[in-house]
């Protein structure tokens, strides 16, 4: 196959919904446009399977809107390198694509929180987020005890949409205080919608025991995991179960803002009013640039997309919304702060890298990762340190080192530049044309085309 | 200088606590010297932790072979007491050969070692195949050298300091040296140690703290991948390694692929000079994969984690600086390793203490003098 | 396009709606561990969207493949290292 490359105005990465906000907005100006994620469809992590299995009204109007704008979908790709300023290189499960940009906007969204604590390495503990990704992409729930555990207000939509799924949810395990949660539930009045929301919750979870101050602080099994024990107050007890769904919040996924040389601040990526990075032609929107929720993730994607092809009028009618859904943001992270408590979770004998399986007695003798890593080869397995980075933050109070190429473990030949004109590079995927049949525009330009603009950006 | 002065606090002041730095403390506390190691970073992470850990007798010249050879039997000696995460491992080094002309060079090696005493296997394309299935086929065969190995570099570093520190050895750590004196060391934060001796054990950076002597940083790539295990068995290294990467000036790319315990693959090797920036460079990890690819095509297929960078000390006659520093009392260098770092840190660490104690030495300490140019310049 | 795929799991045969993971497939073949670590302790998916690297399996002799991002394909050969 002859090397091929795809030149963009406005390259996306991430489908979840400040991706697709911001694709949307941008193509409105008529840019050429593309979005890029390594799931295989659109939607992101909070919008998965929407496309074919539709329930959020809010995701089928996104997901139409983009079907009418000519937007591209190289799916199933996995950015990991920039060996030339404005060129990237992102792999799919048959080789390897390249994609010029002239203006790039991050979405790369969060992934859950894991707290290590003994057993929590045992099939059938999995994040809540993680085992509601699993059902949707097919796995078998039904009938099947589920405890749902951590923080954040994830735990709720995982156990309404497990229920409807057919599990048998036991119950809901919140860290966090009730005070807390009342003092942001009697916020909500501010946000009707949100009002809503949380009302259809509740009726959806009627009858499942929703306990605060309560957190597992083991799980048991052999092969597989058969109970879990909860503490709560001077309390511990043992529930039996199949899958116990477990997350502590969301962080930030940073690791290609990191890499494209983006500040980041409190390990968020910092944007200026128009979501602009302090690299030139980056923008980011969304949870990289802070938890927030589906909303606030909307509105920056706009103002990302607007703001990147020169409408600025538009993004700055936005701008009052945006601040809603930051205050918003900022009392959501207050209500599901991690307890003090939870860094007494993990035991000296506690995995806590899975990858290369060092224990916690390992890493507590080191001051810092450099010479945990370099000791024990903690974080140093394929996940990169993005499991337990996050934990290791809040347990050792360690700040994450730099990020390096490839930015996700890919094929060692992928990392091989075959010479631009020399053919050698499979281009294995050609993207997805989303718009009406008949508008696509994706002309495969030859690599030799990539782009010379100054608006092109480099690391 | 003659013996310790033992008015000072310390008889011996290293600054450096990578691999070199931490077997000179070692072997100067075994001799019992009061030690002190001032590490500004972390044990070993200099380029210590960025080389392969390979352990390899080398032929390049006698001098070189005498120092590798020597440094090995050291390995050998203590690797029975050597902890599990230093992962020692006598894997052995296959020196392979392309063609004909490679094959000439493998001869020359065979009779070099076997004169020498080392042990040594000719191997024939068949016997190569099956030896190292993943290779391409159609080599013309190699050299196979049973007494080479690998270890995981920052563990040892981090052993030998231990070893130093159960035999009253100090660590300084997080502390950075400024200047030395003929008293000892002043460290950045306004303290100074006094010591009757002091080494510059901080390889590539060796110069900045000693100016004048030759050492030049060498970059070196490295990407590591996922586990497969048994798909490398032995370190290998390509004999056309011997015409493209000892070329001093230019950059190089050599197939230099090593097997670690945990089933890991490691892939080298560049070689740049004029390089100071330490980040990974798109064009030359390319270039080096390319090579690799050449050699052993199922490389392409694994998943690599990691790439990183490190700077080898590199002198004019590749022979690392072990001795008294010229023009000083009491300072003496243990750097210049270039790419055997690991392997000479213990001979280096031996010769260092015969010449502060006026040991006899195992082997001769001429070669490795940093006076040497000086002298070769007297005698011109 | 055909509704279904058939591939095999640890030899076995398992048919899965068009578009469903490896993970999937593995998870309805019956097979609850996914990987050994290198303690050998048993492993299953973790995070879901492909962070991870719990739900690494072995597709058609290439290991270490992240069985929850790539999608099931007719005749694929998936082996888990339980």
């Amino acid at each position: 196959m002859p090397n091929r490359s795809h030149n963009y105005d406005v390259l996306v990465i991430g489908a979840g919904p400040a991706g697709l906000a911001a694709a949307v907005s941008a193509q409105q100006a008529g840019a050429r446009v593309a979005i890029v994620d390594d799931n295989p469809g659109l939607g992101g992590q909070i919008w998965r399977g929407e496309q074919r299995q539709p329930s959020a009204p809010e995701a089928a109007q996104w997901l139409r809107r983009v079907q009418a704008a000519q937007l591209e979908f190289i799916s199933g790709a996995r950015v990991y390198d920039q060996p030339e300023a404005g060129r990237l290189l992102a792999e799919t499960f048959d080789g390897v694509v390249e994609l010029g940009y002239r203006k790039l906007i991050l979405a790369t969204g969060a992934r859950e929180r894991f707290l290590p604590f003994p057993g929590w390495t045992l099939p059938g503990v999995a994040g809540a987020g993680g085992l509601q990704a699993l059902v949707k992409s097919g796995l078998p729930i039904e009938g099947k005890k589920v405890v749902v555990a951590g923080t954040g207000p994830l735990l709720l939509a995982v156990a309404a949409y497990l229920r409807k799924r057919g599990a048998n949810v036991l119950l809901i395990a919140e860290q966090t205080p009730p005070s807390r949660l009342l003092s942001f539930g009697l916020s909500l009045w501010r946000s009707p919608d949100k009002i809503l929301q949380a009302w259809q919750l509740k009726r959806a979870l009627l009858g499942i025991a929703h306990l605060t101050n309560c957190w597992p602080v083991a799980a048991h099994g052999e092969e597989q995991l058969q109970r879990v024990t909860l503490h709560k107050g001077q309390k511990a007890w043992d529930v039996h179960c199949d899958y116990l769904a477990c997350g502590f919040h969301l962080v930030p996924n940073v690791e290609l803002a990191v890499f494209f040389g983006c500040e980041l601040r409190d390990g968020v990526v910092q944007v200026d009013e128009l979501q602009a990075t302090n690299v030139l032609g980056i923008y980011c929107a969304g949870e990289s640039t802070g938890i927030g929720g589906l909303e606030l993730s909307l509105v920056e994607g706009q103002i990302a997309g607007y703001a990147a092809t020169d409408q600025r009028e538009k993004a700055r009618t936005l701008f009052p919304e945006r601040r809603k859904q930051q205050q918003f943001a900022e009392l959501l992270n207050r209500a599901f702060a991690l307890r003090e408590e939870l860094k007494r979770l993990p035991q000296p004998d506690t995995i806590v890298c899975r990858c290369e399986d060092v224990r916690f007695a390992q890493l507590e003798k080191y001051p810092a990762w450099r010479a945990a890593k370099l000791q024990t080869r903690c974080g140093m397995g394929p996940c990169q340190g993005r499991i337990c980075g996050a934990a290791i933050e809040f347990l050792l109070g360690w700040q994450p080192e730099s990020v390096r190429p490839p930015v996700y473990p890919v094929n060692v030949g992928h990392l091989i530049h075959r010479a631009s004109n020399g053919g050698q590079r499979a281009c294995a995927s050609t993207p997805t044309s989303i718009g009406r049949p008949g508008t696509r525009t994706n002309d495969d330009a030859p690599s030799s085309d990539a782009p010379t603009s100054p608006l092109a950006v480099g690391q | 200088m003659t013996a310790p002065i033992t008015s000072n606090a310390f008889d011996l002041a290293i600054v450096g606590g990578g691999i070199v730095g931490a077997a000179c403390a070692w072997e100067a506390a075994r001799a019992g010297l009061r030690v002190v190691v001032i590490e500004n970073g972390v044990i070993g992470g200099g380029a210590t932790a960025a080389g392969m850990g390979h352990l390899v007798v080398m032929d390049d010249s006698e001098a070189q072979f005498a120092l590798t050879h020597y440094s090995q039997q050291l390995w050998q000696e203590i690797a029975p007491e050597l902890p599990h995460d230093v992962e020692y491992e006598e894997c052995g080094t296959i020196w392979v050969a392309a063609d004909e002309e490679e094959m000439e060079e493998v001869r020359r090696k065979v009779h070099f070692y076997q004169t020498r005493g080392v042990a040594v296997e000719t191997l024939d394309a068949e016997a190569l195949a099956e030896a190292e299935p993943n290779l391409r086929p159609g080599l013309a065969g190699a050299l196979l050298v049973p007494g080479d190995g690998v270890v995981y570099p920052p563990c040892a570093a981090r052993y030998f300091l231990e070893q130093a520190q159960v035999l009253g050895a100090q660590l300084r750590g997080g502390q950075s040296a400024i200047a030395f004196s003929n008293e000892g060391v002043q460290l950045h934060d306004g303290t100074f140690i006094s010591a009757g001796a002091t080494v510059n054990a901080t390889g590539s950076w060796a110069p900045l703290l000693t100016p004048g002597i030759e050492v030049q940083k060498r970059k070196g790539h490295l990407l590591i991948t996922d586990r497969y295990p048994g798909f490398v068995r032995h370190q290998l290294i390509e004999l056309g390694y011997l015409k493209s990467a000892h070329s001093i000036n230019s950059d190089s790319v050599a197939f230099n692929v090593q097997p670690r315990k945990t089933g890991q693959v490691l892939i080298g090797s560049s070689r740049q000079y004029g390089v100071a920036g330490a980040q990974v460079e798109a064009a030359m990890l390319s270039r080096m994969l390319s090579r690799a690819e050449e050699y052993m095509p199922g490389l392409t297929r694994l998943s690599a984690l990691r790439t990183w960078t490190g700077f080898r000390a590199a002198t004019p006659d590749k022979l690392p600086l072990v001795g008294p520093c010229p023009g000083s009392e009491n300072l003496y260098l243990a750097t210049g390793h270039e790419g055997l770092g690991i392997t000479t840190s213990l001979g280096t660490a031996k010769l260092l203490v015969d010449q502060l104690l006026h040991r006899p030495s195992a082997i001769p300490l001429a070669p490795y003098l940093p006076n040497r140019t000086q002298q070769e310049a007297a005698h011109a | 396009m055909p509704e279904t795929v058939v591939l095999a799991v640890n030899g076995q045969r398992v048919i899965v709606p068009d578009g469903s993971t490896v993970a999937t497939a593995v998870a309805l073949s019956g097979a609850t561990t996914f990987r050994r670590s290198v303690t050998n302790q048993p492993r299953a998916p973790l995070c879901g969207m492909g962070i991870c690297f719990e739900c690494r399996v072995t597709i058609n002799g290439q290991a270490h493949a992240r069985s929850c991002q790539i999608v099931c394909r007719d005749g694929m050969q998936v082996r888990t290292d339980a």
